[in-house]
C-alpha cells in the first residue's frame, strides 16, 4: 500500500492522541511517560514534518467520521503544509525536551494527555477543510491549551489568567465561526471558495475572521491573554502556544483572505498592515520594561506576531494590486518569519523553562551570572536572542532582510497616499526590529551575565540530557534556516504560487547567494557571510598568538577603584528598562509611589501596565457587570415569578401572532 | 566572481584595517591643533595598540569564555564592515554576501557583543553603560538604515557596490532627499563612534560615559582589539559617508590604474572628513546623557524625512 503524505500525517495525529492516552493510561509509571512517551511523540512530530515536507500538490480525503451528510473533509495542500513542517519539527525539540522538563511532576499522565492531545488539534486545525472541522480542532485546541495553561491550578493567579485566556479563544472563536457561517455555502471550504458573495458580505465575513484570528494570534488590542498565559504555562507549553500556536492563527487569517475570499479590496492589506505595526511596537516597547523573563517573552512574541502580520498585509496589498511577484516576496518573507518564529521563540521559552528549573525564579530581577553554572542553556539561549533580534547570519535576519526588501519596492503601487504611508511603516519596523535587540541584550545579559543576584542561583544546576538535546535541536533549526534561505524560499514559491499566482523562484543552482528580485537589486549571502566573519575573527585570534601572546591572569574586578563591590550593584531589569520607559511614557499607565525625602521608612512603588485595559477592558467588564445587574432584577429566584414571565411572553407572542 | 574583484577586496580590506587607527590619529591630531595643543602625532594608536598587544592580559575572576571571545567577534564584525563599503573601488567580490541592510546587522552584532561583554562582569559601571549603548543603538541603527534606503530607493537597489556606482555616476547636484540623509548620517556617526556630543572619547568620568564604561574591565590584547575596532568602525563610517555623499573618484573599472588614482583621492576626502570631524568636536559641547535619546530621535526624523522627500519629489 502506498502511503501518502496525508495519510501519515493523519495517523501521525491519530498516533498523538493514542500516546496521549497511553501516557494517561501509565500516569502511575512516571518514569516511562517521561522516558518512552515524550520522545515517541518526538518521532511522531518528525515523521509529519517530514511528509509535509515531502508533500507536493494538493490532497484531500474526506473521513468517515463527522456528522450525518457533513463528514469531515480534510485537505493537504502547499500552505498547510508549510505550518504542518512547522509544527512537526519544533514540535521534535520540545517534545524531547519535555521529556526532561517534567522530572519533577508526580503523575505526568494527565500532563501527557493533554499535551498530545494539543498537538493532534493542531494538525486537524492545519489539515480542515470544512467549517465544521476546523471549529471543532479550534476549540479542542483552545481547551486543552487552557488545560496545560492551568496545570499549576492551584495558584490563583494561574487560574485567573487561563480564566482570562478561555475567554478571549472564545471571543475568537465566536467571530470565526460567524465568518464561516457569513461565507455560507454548505460550510465545506470548497464552497466557500467558490461562493459568489457580496461585497458587503466579503467586508464583513474578513472583518470578523481577521479579529477572531487575531484574538488567537495575539494582536492587539485582543492581546491581554497573552501576556497572562505564557508565563502562566509550563515551559513546554509555552514554547508550544507561542511557537506553534500563534502561528494556526496566522494560518487562519492567510487560508481565508488569500483562498477562501481570494482578497477583494487593498484596505484589507492596509487596515492588517496598519494593526500589524502596532502590535509590533507595542510588543516590543513592552517587552524591554518586562521584569518577568516569560513575560518579557510573551510581549516579544506580540511583536513577532506584529511583523508577520506587517508582511501578510503587505502581501495583501500588492495582491489586491495585482502586483503578484512582489506579494509573492511579502508573503515569503511572512511565511519565513513564521517559521524562524517557531524555531527562536520556543527556544528561548525552552530556556527559561531550564532556568526556572535550576532556580526556581521567573523575575529577572533574582536572576544572573548563570552562564558559569548552565553553559548549555546560556549559549542556546544566545543563539536564539541573537536571532530574534536579527542578527546575520541567523535565520531572524534572513526574514526582516526579505521584508524590508519588499517594502523598499513599494514605490509602484498605483496609490499616492500608500506609496506615501509605506516609508513611514518601514521605518517604524526597522525601529521596532532595532527594540528587539535592546530586548535581547537585557533579557540574555541579566539572566546569564554578571554576577548572581541571589546566594542560591550559585547552586543553580546544570540542564539535564533529553533538554540538552531538545535545546539542541532548536538551535540547529534556527542555524540551518538562517543558512540555507535560498533552499527555504524555493519550498515556499508552491506556497505563493497557490496564494498569490506567483512565485519568486530563485535560480536553483545559485544555492549560494539570495536574490529575491535580482542580483543587481540585492543579494545575500549567509554562508560566505559566516565563513569570512569567522575566518577574520579566527585570523585575528592566530595573529595576536603569533606576533604577542596569550598570557592572561585573573584579578577582581577593577570597577573604577570602588573598594565595595556586591552583586546588588548591577543594574537591575527595570534599570535597564528604564530609558525605553522614558522614551515611551505615553504607551504606559505607570504608577508610582516615591518616598518624600522625610520618610523614616521609605518606600519605593513602580508599576507599569497597559493602558488597554482601562481603556476597552475595563469598561467593558463594567458595561457588562451593569447590564448582568440589570438582568439580576427580573432573576427572583421564586418559581412563581419565572410562571408569570412565561404566561407574559405567551401572551404577547399570541398577539404578535393573532 | 573576478580574480581582480577578490584582490581589490583583500587590499581594501588590508587598507582599511591598516589606515584605520591612523584615520584616529589624524583626528585627534586635528583637534590637538584647534585647541592650541601640540599634539601627540597622527601615529599615536599605532603606538598605544602596539604597547597593549605587548602587555599581559588581566580579566576578571568572574569573567565568562563570553567575555573573552567578544574583542575577536567584534573585531572581525568590523573587518567584515569595513570590507564591504566601497572606499576604493566598486568592484568588490564580497559585496555581493553584504548589503546595506545586512551592514547595518553587522554594526548591530559588534553593539550586541560589546554590550554583552560590558554586563558580563557584573559591574554597575558595565551595566550602565550597555544599557545607553543599546539605548544610543536602538535609535541610532533605524537611523542609519532610513540613511541607507534613502539612497537605494535613488539606486533602486541595496548593494552597496550597486549604489555608489549610481551615484557617483550623477551630476552634481543637491538632492533634497540626501540633504535630509546626510544631516541624519552625520548625527548617527557622532553617535555610533562615541564622539561629542553624545559620548567623550576623552572622558575619564565615570558617570557620564558610555563607550569607556563597557570596556573598562578590559586589557591588553583585548582593549587593543577594541580599541583598533572601533577605529575601524570610525573608518567604516567616514567611508560610508563619503561613498553616499562624494562617491566621486572611485575606481569603477576593473584595473591597476583606477586604483592608483582612486588612492589619494581618497586619502584626501579622510583628510578633509578627519578635519572636518575635529572641527564639530571642537565647537560643540558634551550633551547630559539624558538628551542623547532626544539627538538620536532628531537623527531618525531626518532619515525619514529623507525618504519621505524621495517619495514627495522623486529625487
Amino acid at each position: 500500500m502506498n502511503f501518502l503524505p496525508l495519510d501519515l500525517v493523519v495517523s501521525g495525529a491519530i498516533l498523538w492522541i493514542v500516546l496521549g492516552v497511553a501516557g494517561l493510561a501509565a500516569r502511575n509509571h512516571a518514569t516511562l511517560v517521561r522516558n518512552a512517551i515524550f520522545p515517541a511523540g518526538a518521532l511522531i512530530g518528525g515523521l509529519i514534518a517530514l511528509s509535509a515536507f515531502f508533500a507536493h500538490g494538493t490532497e484531500t480525503m474526506i473521513s468517515p467520521l463527522g456528522l450525518p451528510g457533513l463528514h469531515f473533509h480534510l485537505r493537504l495542500d502547499s500552505l498547510s503544509s508549510v505550518f504542518l513542517f512547522l509544527l512537526g519539527a519544533v514540535s521534535v525539540g520540545i517534545s524531547i525536551y519535555s521529556a526532561g522538563y517534567f522530572r519533577n511532576e508526580k503523575s505526568p499522565g494527565l500532563l501527557c494527555l493533554e499535551y498530545h492531545f494539543f498537538l493532534a488539534s493542531m494538525v486537524f486545525v492545519l489539515l480542515a477543510d470544512d467549517a465544521f472541522l476546523f471549529m471543532v480542532s479550534w476549540e479542542a485546541m483552545a481547551l486543552s491549551s487552557y488545560l496545560l495553561v492551568t496545570t499549576d491550578h492551584r495558584i490563583g493567579e494561574i487560574r485567573s489568567a487561563g480564566f482570562l485566556y478561555l475567554l478571549m479563544a472564545h471571543v475568537g472563536a465566536i467571530a470565526i465561526l460567524l465568518s464561516f457561517a457569513t461565507m455560507g455555502g454548505d460550510y465545506s471550504f470548497d464552497g466557500m471558495r467558490f461562493a459568489h458573495l457580496s461585497e458587503l458580505q466579503a467586508t464583513f465575513a474578513f472583518l470578523l475572521a481577521f479579529f477572531g484570528f487575531g484574538a488567537k494570534a495575539g494582536m492587539l488590542p485582543l492581546h491581554v491573554w497573552l501576556p497572562e498565559a505564557h508565563p502562566a504555562a509550563p515551559s513546554p507549553v509555552s514554547a508550544l502556544m507561542s511557537g506553534v500556536m500563534l502561528k494556526t492563527a496566522i494560518y487562519g487569517m492567510l487560508r481565508v483572505v488569500f483562498d477562501l475570499l481570494s482578497v477583494q479590496s487593498w484596505w484589507w492589506g492596509v487596515l492588517i498592515l496598519g494593526l500589524g505595526l502596532v502590535t509590533a511596537l507595542f510588543g516590543a516597547v513592552f517587552s524591554a520594561v518586562q521584569s518577568d523573563m516569560k513575560r518579557l517573552l510573551a510581549y516579544s512574541s506580540m511583536e513577532n506576531i506584529g511583523i508577520i502580520l506587517t508582511g501578510f498585509g503587505l502581501a495583501v496589498v500588492f495582491r489586491a494590486f495585482s502586483m503578484n511577484s512582489l506579494a509573492a516576496l511579502a508573503l515569503v518573507a511572512t511565511l519565513y518569519h513564521g517559521v524562524n518564529h517557531a524555531f527562536f521563540k520556543s527556544l528561548l521559552f525552552l530556556c527559561t523553562g531550564s532556568v526556572l528549573h535550576a532556580t526556581g525564579e521567573r523575575n529577572l530581577g533574582r536572576l544572573g551570572g548563570l552562564i558559569h553554572r548552565m553553559p548549555w542553556v546560556a549559549w542556546s539561549a544566545l543563539i536564539g536572542s541573537l536571532a530574534i533580534a536579527g542578527i546575520p547570519p541567523l535565520n531572524g535576519f534572513v526574514s526582516e532582510w526579505l521584508l524590508l526588501q519588499a517594502f523598499l519596492f513599494t514605490p509602484g503601487l498605483p496609490h499616492s497616499y500608500l506609496n506615501m504611508l509605506i516609508p513611514v511603516v518601514a521605518a517604524a519596523l526597522v525601529l521596532t526590529g532595532a527594540a528587539a535587540g535592546y530586548v535581547m541584550v537585557k533579557f540574555f545579559g541579566i539572566v546569564f551575565l554578571g554576577q548572581p543576584r541571589e546566594e542560591k542561583l550559585k547552586s543553580a544546576h546544570s540542564a539535564g540530557k533529553w533538554e540538552r538535546a531538545g535545546l539542541l535541536w532548536l538551535v540547529a533549526g534556527v542555524v540551518l534556516l538562517g543558512l540555507a534561505p535560498s533552499f527555504v524560499i524555493g519550498r515556499l514559491s508552491e506556497v505563493c504560487e497557490f496564494l498569490v499566482g506567483s512565485s519568486l523562484a530563485p535560480d536553483r543552482r545559485d544555492w549560494l547567494f539570495l536574490a529575491p528580485i535580482s542580483p543587481e537589486r540585492a543579494s545575500y549571502s549567509p554562508l560566505l557571510f559566516l565563513v569570512v566573519t569567522l575566518s577574520a575573527i579566527g585570523l585575528a585570534f592566530l595573529l595576536v598568538r603569533r606576533f604577542y601572546h596569550g598570557r592572561m591572569r585573573r584579578g577582581i574586578a577593577w570597577g573604577c577603584g570602588y573598594p565595595f563591590r556586591t552583586s546588588r550593584m548591577q543594574d537591575t531589569s527595570e534599570g535597564f528598562g528604564q530609558p525605553i520607559r522614558q522614551i515611551f511614557e505615553p504607551f504606559f499607565r505607570i504608577e508610582r509611589e516615591l518616598p518624600s525625602p522625610f520618610d523614616s521608612a521609605p518606600r519605593y512603588r513602580g508599576a507599569t501596565g497597559d493602558r488597554i485595559w482601562s481603556w476597552i477592558y475595563l469598561p467593558l467588564g463594567r458595561a457588562t457587570e451593569f447590564l448582568a445587574a440589570l438582568f439580576g432584577k427580573i432573576q427572583q429566584g421564586r418559581i412563581l415569578v419565572y410562571l408569570l414571565y412565561n404566561f407574559v411572553t405567551l401572551m404577547i407572542l399570541l398577539l404578535i401572532v393573532q | 566572481m573576478s580574480a581582480f574583484g577578490i584582490f581589490t577586496q583583500i587590499l581594501q580590506l588590508l587598507l582599511t584595517v591598516l589606515l584605520a587607527p591612523f584615520l584616529l590619529g589624524w583626528v585627534n591630531q586635528c583637534r590637538a591643533w584647534l585647541q592650541n595643543r601640540k599634539g601627540a602625532g597622527i601615529e599615536q594608536p599605532y603606538r598605544k595598540l602596539g604597547k597593549l598587544f605587548h602587555k599581559d592580559a588581566v580579566i576578571a575572576e568572574n569573567a565568562s569564555s563570553l567575555f573573552r571571545m567578544a574583542p575577536y567577534i567584534i573585531f572581525g564584525a568590523m573587518c567584515l564592515a569595513a570590507a564591504i563599503v566601497p572606499t576604493l573601488a566598486t568592484d568588490l567580490s564580497f559585496s555581493a554576501a553584504a548589503d546595506a541592510i545586512a551592514l547595518v546587522g553587522i554594526f548591530a552584532l559588534a553593539r550586541i557583543f560589546i554590550s554583552l561583554a560590558a554586563m558580563d562582569i557584573g559591574t554597575a559601571f558595565g551595566g550602565m553603560g550597555a544599557r545607553r549603548e543599546m539605548l544610543v543603538g536602538f535609535l541610532a541603527e533605524p537611523a542609519l538604515l532610513m540613511v541607507l534606503f534613502t539612497a537605494s530607493l535613488i539606486s533602486r537597489s541595496t548593494s552597496l557596490t550597486v549604489i555608489v556606482e549610481t551615484l557617483a555616476h550623477r551630476h552634481f547636484e543637491l538632492y533634497p532627499s540626501m540633504a535630509f540623509a546626510s544631516l541624519s548620517f552625520l548625527m548617527v556617526l557622532l553617535a555610533e563612534n562615541a564622539r561629542i556630543p553624545v559620548d567623550n572619547p576623552a572622558s575619564h568620568l565615570e558617570l557620564t560615559m558610555i563607550h569607556e564604561a563597557m570596556i573598562l574591565e578590559y586589557s591588553a590584547r583585548h582593549l587593543a582589539l577594541i580599541e583598533w575596532a572601533s577605529s575601524i568602525k570610525l573608518f567604516a563610517y567616514v567611508s560610508i559617508g563619503i561613498a553616499l555623499f562624494a562617491p566621486w573618484g572611485i575606481a569603477q573599472a576593473s584595473d591597476w590604474l583606477g586604483i592608483a588614482f582612486a588612492l589619494p583621492i581618497l586619502i584626501a576626502k579622510l583628510l578633509i572628513a578627519g578635519m572636518g570631524l575635529a572641527l564639530i568636536e571642537t565647537l560643540m559641547a558634551k550633551q547630559r546623557i539624558f538628551r542623547a535619546p532626544e539627538f538620536m530621535g532628531t537623527a531618525f526624523l531626518f532619515g525619514v524625512l529623507g525618504m519621505l522627500v524621495h517619495f514627495l519629489l522623486g529625487a
